[in-house]
This record gives C-alpha cells, structure tokens and sequence, in this order.
C-alpha cells in the first residue's frame, strides 16, 4: 500500500477515502478533517475560550492534542468517576498527557465533591451504568465550563460513536434525542456550546493518531461499558463497513445534511425550562436529573 | 512470532511470516474494528510480518455513549 500523496510506504488506509496514507500525510489528513468539520458547522470562533472533556481515551486526547496550537490554549477537564482501577489509570493518563505538553487540566472527582460514584449511581437507580455515567458527564463539563467561563466544551464524540448513536435512536425513534443529535449544539441560557470536532473521523483514525503521534492512552475497555447496546450497534454498522466502506459517514452525514431539519421542534415541543432548586441549572422540573441522581446515589456522610 | 491481544490482555504465538490481514482473519476481527501494531509501529493491512515481530492487535472501539447527545 502507498500513501495517497506521496506515494511512499503506508501506514494506515481509510477505506472510506478509498486512500492510504504515510505517517505524516495521515496527520494532515487527521487536521484537515478537524478544520472541515470546525469550519462547515462553526464550531469555533477566533477568541473561544475552549474547554475539552478529557477521559484519557484515544478521542479526548487526540482530540486536545488537535486543538492544542488553538489561542487561547484549549483546557482540560477530567473527571473522576469512581469505576476502580479503570479511573485511577485513565486519570494518570490524562495527567501524564497534559504534564507531556504543558496543558491545564482540571478535576472534579465525582465521590470527593458529590459523595458518589457510577458504580454507586447505577445500583442505586437500577438503570444500565452509561446512563448515569453520561448524565453525570453532561452536567458536570457544563456546570463546570460556565463556573469558569469558558464559551465551549468540546467532546470527542467520532464518526463511530455519532453513527451508532443515530442508530439506536433511529431503531426506537427516538424523535427528542434525533432533534438534538448534532455537532453543535448552541450556547442557551444556562448552557455553553457543545462541539464534536471529530465527527468526520473514525475511532480507527483517531486510534492510530495517537499511535503516530506518541500518545499514550487508555486501551482497556470500560468494565461498566462491556456488552452494552452502543457496542453492539458499533459491531452491526462496522460488519455494513466492511462490505461498503462509507456506509457510516453516508448514513451520519446524510442524516445532518438531508434529515435532521426534519425533527426540529414546533412550537409547544419543548418544555419551558426554569432553574433547578439544588444546583441552579436548567431544569423542566423542580429538581435537575444530576440532582435527583446525586440524592438518590449519594452515600451516608 | 508473539501476538499481544487485549480485552482482556493476552499473549499467544503465531507462526510467521504472516500478512496483517491473514492474521485478523486467524482471529476472525474486523479490520474496521483494530489496529495491528509491531515492533511499537503501525502497520498497513498488507504489510508481511516476519516471525521476529512482537505484534499487538488493538481494539479501536469504545462504548460509553448513551443515546443522548
């Protein structure tokens, strides 16, 4: 195999691309897809102040490492969930990323500042783990970027995950979630921006760049994520990959550009919302999910 | 040749020389769903590994996403 644009020894090939590349070829590949999804959906704006949701996986930090020439200097925010060895090594991941490069990363355990974990989350409400754990994260990145008044948290939410995520909410019709599946969601009262910078790559390109660019990251599997739906719809759409490469950005993509003005909402759609009696964020309750969570899992004091 | 596989970590031998894609095949793993590291460098789908190598085969795919956006 031969790279696409210089025709030495390849490294990698992106099926989709009908391309292979060298090394230094698939990092500018890897930026110019950055820059295009940045650019087509206005991610960013020159003076941001970016806030990046750090896991210590391969997306968050290629992700970070991506964005990192950015000014301001994009930051980091990491949060402890409390799953074991699992979060003590993706933290010490994340640490060793940041201290490498001279970025700040921020803190928040979920146990020391909220008196629980997921572990503790997913027992006491019964539900699946990634429930609780997504809810938490949602909240937690938002509280924390208008605390400390960044305009946007950026995600690492790829190609995959995006794809199987339309799938499952394709499957149920799950006509809310379609109507926010995006890769911007705007700034509103009582939330920041959320961008997915990199919705135009894959988890194998995102993968093999930190492989290229040195990055060492988090390969174990989450144990509370193991078996789960998500994972299941990642196997089925890369079985439909592997026959016809580009089924995953023609049915994403296609769903941004041809569909998703489709599930706009009409007036009356939405729930008004006011601010959460606990912890002030918007809420269509009286009580926010994190918090009704929080109450229910948190351990005695 | 020494083949690392992971989730959960693991060490078997395989005779070489072999291709990357005869080797996922042994396996039987989507060549969209891992990387195929040797000697601590990436290797493309049709490179030849020669019974010397140490060769990790690295899943890509992660599932901590809930429906939601």
């Amino acid at each position: 195999m031969k790279c696409r644009v210089c025709r030495g020894p390849a490294v990698i090939d992106v099926r989709r691309h009908n391309a292979a590349f060298c090394r230094d070829h698939f990092l500018v590949h890897c930026r110019e897809q950055v820059r295009r999804a940045v650019d087509d959906h206005a991610m960013l704006g020159p003076d941001d102040r970016v806030l990046v949701a750090v896991s210590g996986g391969k997306d968050s930090l290629a992700l970070w490492d991506l964005l990192a020439a950015r000014r301001p200097t994009p930051d980091g925010l990491y949060l402890g969930l409390g799953i074991g060895e699992y979060s003590d090594e993706s933290g010490r991941y994340a640490r060793a990323f940041a201290e490498q490069r001279g970025l700040t990363l921020h803190e928040v355990d979920l146990a020391g500042a909220y008196g629980f974990t997921v572990p503790d989350a997913a027992g006491a409400t019964g539900r699946v783990p990634c429930s609780a754990c997504g809810l938490s994260k949602r909240h937690l990145f938002n509280a924390f970027a208008l605390e400390h008044g960044y305009d946007v948290v950026a995600t690492g939410h790829n190609l995959d995950d995006e794809a199987a995520v339309l799938l499952g909410n394709v499957l149920r019709w799950e006509v809310e979630y379609l109507r926010r599946q995006a890769p911007v969601l705007p700034a509103a009262p009582g939330f920041v921006r959320k961008v997915k910078p990199l919705v135009r790559l894959g988890e194998r390109e995102m993968a093999a760049y930190c492989v290229l660019q040195r990055i060492d990251y988090q390969v174990e599997e989450c144990p509370m994520a193991a078996g789960n739906r998500h994972l299941r719809l990642k196997e089925v759409l890369n079985e439909l990959e592997d026959a016809s490469p580009g089924t995953k950005t023609a049915f994403l993509h296609g769903f941004l550009e041809r569909a998703h003005d489709r599930f706009e909402a009409e007036p009356g759609d939405v729930a008004p919302l006011r601010r959460c009696v606990e912890c002030g964020a918007p809420t269509t309750g009286e009580v926010c999910a994190f918090c009704r969570l929080r109450v229910r899992a948190a351990r005695p004091a | 040749m020494k083949v690392v596989l992971r989730n959960p970590r693991r060490e078997v031998d395989v005779a070489g020389p072999i291709t990357v894609t005869a080797l996922l095949q042994r396996f039987d793993l989507s060549p969209e769903a891992v990387l195929v590291i040797a000697d601590d460098e990436l290797v493309a789908r049709d490179a030849r590994l020669p019974d010397a190598a140490t060769v990790e085969i690295r899943p890509v795919t992660s599932g901590g996403a809930g429906s939601g956006p």
